[in-house]
């Protein structure tokens, strides 16, 4: 109990400052809006601007870019996992391209797909299949010897030595892998829609408050960034204790 | 009972890795020259590999690359530097003391949970598009991590090394300086090594965003003119870059880690 308290201090005293700063006149309000301003603002893009729209497609440029990137991801790093000769052939190439910051690929992503929706879902998908594909790999290579030995003697055949063997051994890893899919694939989202600013969005908002130097949306857009990566990275946790929940047993 | 040693599935592989990992990008390579040659693709969308190649060339040969990387590794250099400094700090400080932490944490994990492209616009409004944005921008990135792999480092050092100490009777910076942070090393460089790879990133990010120097206005100046060779040619001294320092940063990590092989 004290414990939480104390953590409240800091946020508590910040706001407090906040609200004397900018109602004092110590700070421009267009530097720094009040706090209840900002609220205001948030009512008035909810009830007349669409701001839960922009959050929906927002959040579903997300899933769907990253649906897609994880089932891929899923894909290659099985195959790369299984096959030597595959992880030789393609593994280096990988790691090469994958040096490339994400958002530097945004530009020639923009060219190649268009500035609209199938490039932004195009660039979120890349987001989401480097993790994937990396930790599936890993989980899928770390299965123990012994054991597919074990299932060879007992004639698996390769389907099921596939499914029982090395997919629940490489689990834990490839939930870590989805987990951070789903923390890049949102912070893709908004950085997709920073740079191809066609069509409605969180991130299209907070661009547009920068534009016209309205700092209350700005403030409104990075809060409702961090609560929904919260709650995305909440889940994710969730998930990912889930899947593997047998180990402990 | 002797051991029957299984051929291994690599003795196979006829060719040594270095040879099979250059077929893929060969291959590549040649497939993107026959569909820049072929017109299967307009130069607009897929300028030739050769292209790209002269495009560096013309780039360095003008100078303009190496101004420009030597900018965006100077922003990099000053904004990790100080997200560094003050995340050893933070993490030092609620490493050792749970009161800290008890203040500070939940603040902090408030601040992290913002990723660092949501923090650019609202700077871009506070401090401008100059420099500074950039150094806070990057010392953010780095910010971060240092601080949460710093905090955890020092946690899980063995409490016995810290009775040693005490047997020692050594000062709270001696128990600092020669106990603590010394057996706290791997942790705490795995945050700086990941912190400058963040560094790295927010760099692109922000050069994209707002810059008018650097590598990543090398690209948005590409994207301007419809330059693809330049932006690709730009692209790849990113990757190069970024891959040189996570080196440098894992070659030094080996050497702070000597002491532990001895």
């Amino acid at each position: 109990m004290r414990r939480a308290l104390r953590g409240t201090v800091l946020p508590v005293a910040l706001l407090v400052v906040w609200e004397i700063a900018s109602h004092g006149g110590l700070v421009d309000p267009r530097i720094l809006p009040p706090i209840e301003r900002v609220a205001r603002t948030a009512i008035d893009q909810v009830a007349n601007h669409g701001l839960l729209g922009d959050l929906g497609f927002s959040l579903l440029r997300d899933m769907i870019g990253f649906a897609l990137g994880t089932l891929a991801g899923l894909a290659a790093g099985t195959v790369l996992g299984l096959s030597r000769i595959a992880d030789r052939l393609f593994m280096p190439t990988f790691n090469g391209l994958r040096q490339i910051a994400i958002l530097a690929w945004i530009p020639l992503i923009a060219i190649w797909f268009g500035m609209g929706e199938v490039a932004k879902i195009v660039f979120i998908m890349a987001a989401a299949f480097i993790p994937v594909v990396l930790n599936t790999h890993e989980g899928v290579r770390s299965a123990s010897a012994q054991l597919v030995e074990v299932a060879r003697t007992l004639t698996f055949t390769p389907w099921q030595i596939v499914t029982r063997l090395y997919l629940p051994a490489a689990l834990p890893s490839i939930a870590t892998g989805v987990h951070l899919a789903l923390i890049y694939a949102w912070v893709a989202s908004i950085g997709s829609e920073y740079f191809m600013t066609v069509g409605p969005g969180i991130g299209g908002m907070i661009i547009a408050g920068r534009e016209r130097f309205e700092m209350d949306l700005v403030m409104l857009g990075i809060l409702i960034l961090g609560l929904v990566g919260y709650l995305i990275n909440r889940s994710a946790s969730l998930l990912e204790a889930w899947l593997s929940r047998w180990q402990r047993a | 009972m002797r051991a029957v040693s299984l051929p291994s599935p690599a003795a196979s592989l006829a060719f040594p890795p270095a040879v099979i990992a250059l077929l893929f990008p060969a291959f590549l390579l040649v497939m993107w020259s026959l569909a820049a040659r072929l017109g299967w693709l307009p130069p607009q969308i897929l300028p030739a590999p050769g292209e790209v190649g002269s495009a560096l060339v013309e780039l360095a040969r003008s100078g303009d690359l190496l101004h420009d990387t030597g900018i965006s590794l100077l922003r990099v250099v000053e904004g990790f530097a100080a997200g560094c400094a003050l995340g050893l700090l933070l993490g030092i400080a609620m490493g050792l003391s749970p009161t800290v932490e008890d203040y500070v944490r939940p603040l902090f994990t408030a601040f992290a949970q913002v990723p660092t492209l949501g923090w650019i616009p609202l700077l871009m409004l506070l401090v401008g598009i100059g420099e500074g944005l950039k150094i806070l921008v990057i010392a953010k990135a780095a910010f971060v991590p240092v601080t949460l792999n710093t905090l955890a480092g020092i946690r899980a050092v063995p409490s016995h090394y810290a009775e040693v100490g005490a047997l020692f009777r050594f000062s709270r910076w001696q128990m600092l300086s020669k106990v603590v942070l010394p057996a706290a090393v791997a942790p705490i460089f795995a945050g700086l090594r990941y912190g400058l790879t963040h560094s790295w990133n927010a760099l692109v990010a922000v050069e994209l965003l707002a810059s008018a120097e650097g590598l990543g206005y090398l690209l948005v100046w590409g994207r301007q003119m419809f330059w693809l060779d330049t932006m690709m040619a730009a692209m790849a001294v990113i990757g190069v870059v970024g891959f040189l320092l996570d080196r440098v940063m894992a070659a030094l990590e080996l050497r702070l880690q000597r002491w532990r092989l001895a």
